[in-house]
């Protein structure tokens, strides 16, 4: 590998580069490929979904009573085929579940994204102070450990009421603290080796060292959790949204638009829950599926 | 030893006192009491009355104080909605949860350790390949949607079993429990399920897991030499030795299964804890929030204590590393 490979390598080129290893380790897997290929698909999905959703599904202009409650495959009075039915208010559901996703991976994802950050901080710090900042930050996380996410959750919606912001501050909440806990354990490992001696001879100054020698080298196990995590937010906010305390009326994630079928469901429409709940179910298996994978590659005992 | 059990228990009041603190703080502060308790008709007379009345104007710490020695006593308020003592409310609804708990538990055991057994004895055939794929399924199936999909098979498509409600119920030990009647279990099935998935899934890998870690050891060869059958050196000698594991998560998942069960309750309609907890915060019944909160909390940090007891009973290495 020469300076070729200089645009897919954040980390100090090799001979062979850490990520080109990891790229062909990681398409070992069909599964796991093809399970990449289909988050990336989702992803486009959400944000695409202005362009590519067959109506917009909150223009009320667009919308037509008389068409609520369609069977999936029926046509509108105008024409337009409702693939995946419509809900109550005449909604086409496929329209429906597109901009759906936006919201449920938009706070999925974007508090597991802030969790990272503020949780492997606070590890980092911890680890390298010691001490009382140490046993202060663990015994925080312990603590909240020892509470289901769900509970938590809970306990913070109960207090600041819904909304997407309470939602993503609650999950982001609820998962610092793992983030914190394999930031710190990874980075006392990393303490003791050679190189941060080196840089500490060096004297250079600590946030340095920490943030830019340490950090990358603690990064694998952070980004297998961080997918776990992505794919457990957006189950919780799914969840938070069904019982009625996530996301308000007016920026539907699929758990909502699931709740909102449950009444229909016990006459048969059952289509106003099912098909959300696919595309809930198919997003968390393929991420799923991609940490499982990249947890195989990343994890150093597992080494071939 | 006692030493140490003694600063655990230290400890786990301290956690107690901390989450009254937090639940004080988030209902008091974050929220405006003054807002949710008076009704908004009232003129300013009335409102000086009610503030002074519930001793608002009083300093923080002095409310807290009031709240603090009002919980020791077991007075955690009257539900707006009921009018009647929050702790009552929930001790009512109790039963109904914990009976769903405990039956999922019992479900996951059940289910779950033979089918481990299966996987982790034929790791390659399609039985066990299948078993393992269906465990990822048990794990990432958000809980509320499968149980959507369980009324829609059994209860709207085949009418085997009714779709919510908690069916007829029959006093033991003064308490009503649906386990007694045959409709009582017909309407706990589907619920009892749902709730379990997550753990049936967990008990099978830890099976399966421990069986493979324990048939190439030199123990069960020994067995085998020995000439022992097949079927005893498997469900004598190797399930007592995975069965330590399993009880302990199992054990620690109980409290998880509690707390769960608001999702399974919404779902089924199951007037437990949990529903009355998501009816409570819709129409913002605070002294029934306050009261299942600090109700969970107590739960979790009893059974938290006792498994780190059990731990320290259960394996000596536990034991000696307080010692140091």
């Amino acid at each position: 590998m020469s300076a070729t490979s200089h645009d897919a390598a954040p980390m100090p080129p090799k001979q062979e580069t850490p990520f080109r290893r990891f790229v062909s380790e990681y398409s070992e897997s069909p599964v796991a490929v093809a399970s990449f290929v289909l988050v990336v698909l989702i992803f486009s999905i959400a944000l695409l979904a202005p362009f590519i959703s067959p109506q917009n599904p909150y223009d009320l202009a667009q919308l037509d009573i008389m068409d609520g409650r369609q069977p999936p495959g029926s046509k509108s009075l105008e024409g337009l085929t409702f693939w995946l039915g419509t809900d109550d208010q005449g909604r086409d559901m496929l329209s429906g579940i597109m901009y759906g996703l936006r919201i449920s991976l938009g706070v999925g994802a974007g508090s597991a994204v802030i969790a990272c950050f503020v949780g492997t901080a606070l590890g980092l710090i911890a680890a390298f102070a010691g001490g009382k900042t140490d046993t202060g930050i663990m015994r925080l996380v312990d603590l909240q450990l020892s509470f289901p996410a769900i509970l938590v959750a809970l306990m913070i919606l109960a207090f600041l009421g819904k909304g997407v912001m309470n939602v993503m501050l609650a999950l982001v909440i609820v998962e610092w603290a793992r983030f914190a806990r394999t930031a710190r354990s990874a980075a006392l490992v990393e303490a003791r080796r050679e190189y941060m001696e080196a840089a500490q001879c060096l004297a250079l100054p600590k946030w340095r060292l920490v943030f830019r020698h340490m950090l990358p080298n603690c990064m694998p196990p952070i980004i297998v959790i961080f997918t776990i995590l992505v794919a457990r937010s957006i189950t919780l906010e799914a969840t938070l949204s069904f019982l009625g305390l996530g996301v308000p009326i007016t920026e539907p994630s699929l758990g909502l638009l699931i709740a909102n079928g449950y009444q229909y469901m016990l006459s048969g429409k059952y289509w106003i829950s099912f098909y959300p709940g696919i595309a809930l179910l198919v997003t968390i298996m393929a991420i799923n599926l991609v940490g499982d994978q990249m947890r195989d590659v990343l994890n150093p005992r597992l080494k071939r | 030893m006692t030493t140490w059990m003694l600063r655990r228990l230290i400890q786990a009041a301290f956690v107690m006192l901390v989450m009254t603190v937090i639940v004080f703080i988030g209902v008091n502060v974050i929220g405006d009491p003054v807002e949710i308790l008076i009704s908004p008709e009232a003129d300013q007379a009335e409102r000086a009355r009610a503030v002074a009345a519930l001793g608002l104007d009083k300093p923080l710490w002095e409310q807290y104080w009031r709240f603090l020695s009002g919980a020791v006593q077991g007075d955690l308020g009257r539900s707006f909605v009921f009018n009647e003592p929050a702790l009552k409310l929930i001790a009512q609804r109790m039963p109904a949860t914990l009976e769903l708990a405990i039956t999922a538990v019992l479900l996951s055991v059940i289910l779950g350790i033979p089918l481990g057994l299966y996987a982790g004895l034929r790791p390659n055939s399609i039985g066990g390949k299948a078993i393992m794929g269906a465990s990822i399924l048990g794990f990432s199936l958000p809980t509320f949607w499968v149980g959507l999909m369980l009324i829609m098979v059994f209860a709207v498509q085949l009418g085997w079993l009714p779709s919510t409600g908690r069916g007829p119920t029959r006093e033991l030990f003064g308490v009503q429990w649906s386990f007694l009647t045959w409709d009582g279990l017909r309407h706990m099935a589907m619920p009892a399920l749902n709730l379990a998935l997550g753990n049936i899934a967990l008990v099978l890998r830890l099976t399966r897991a421990g069986v493979r870690e324990n048939l190439p050891m030199d123990y069960v060869k020994f067995a085998r030499a020995k000439g022992i059958s097949p079927n005893r050196v498997v469900f004598v000698h190797v399930l007592k030795n995975i069965l330590i594991p399993i009880v302990t998560v199992v054990g620690l998942e109980i409290g998880g299964l509690i707390a769960f069960a608001v999702v399974t309750e919404s779902v089924f309609a199951w007037p437990g804890m949990g529903k009355l907890i998501i009816d409570s915060i819709n129409v913002l019944d605070r002294p029934v929030i306050v009261a299942y909160l600090m109700m969970i909390v107590l739960l979790f940090v009893v059974i938290n204590l006792i498994v780190d007891l059990l731990y320290t009973v259960l394996d000596p290495r536990v034991r000696l590393e307080t010692k140091e």
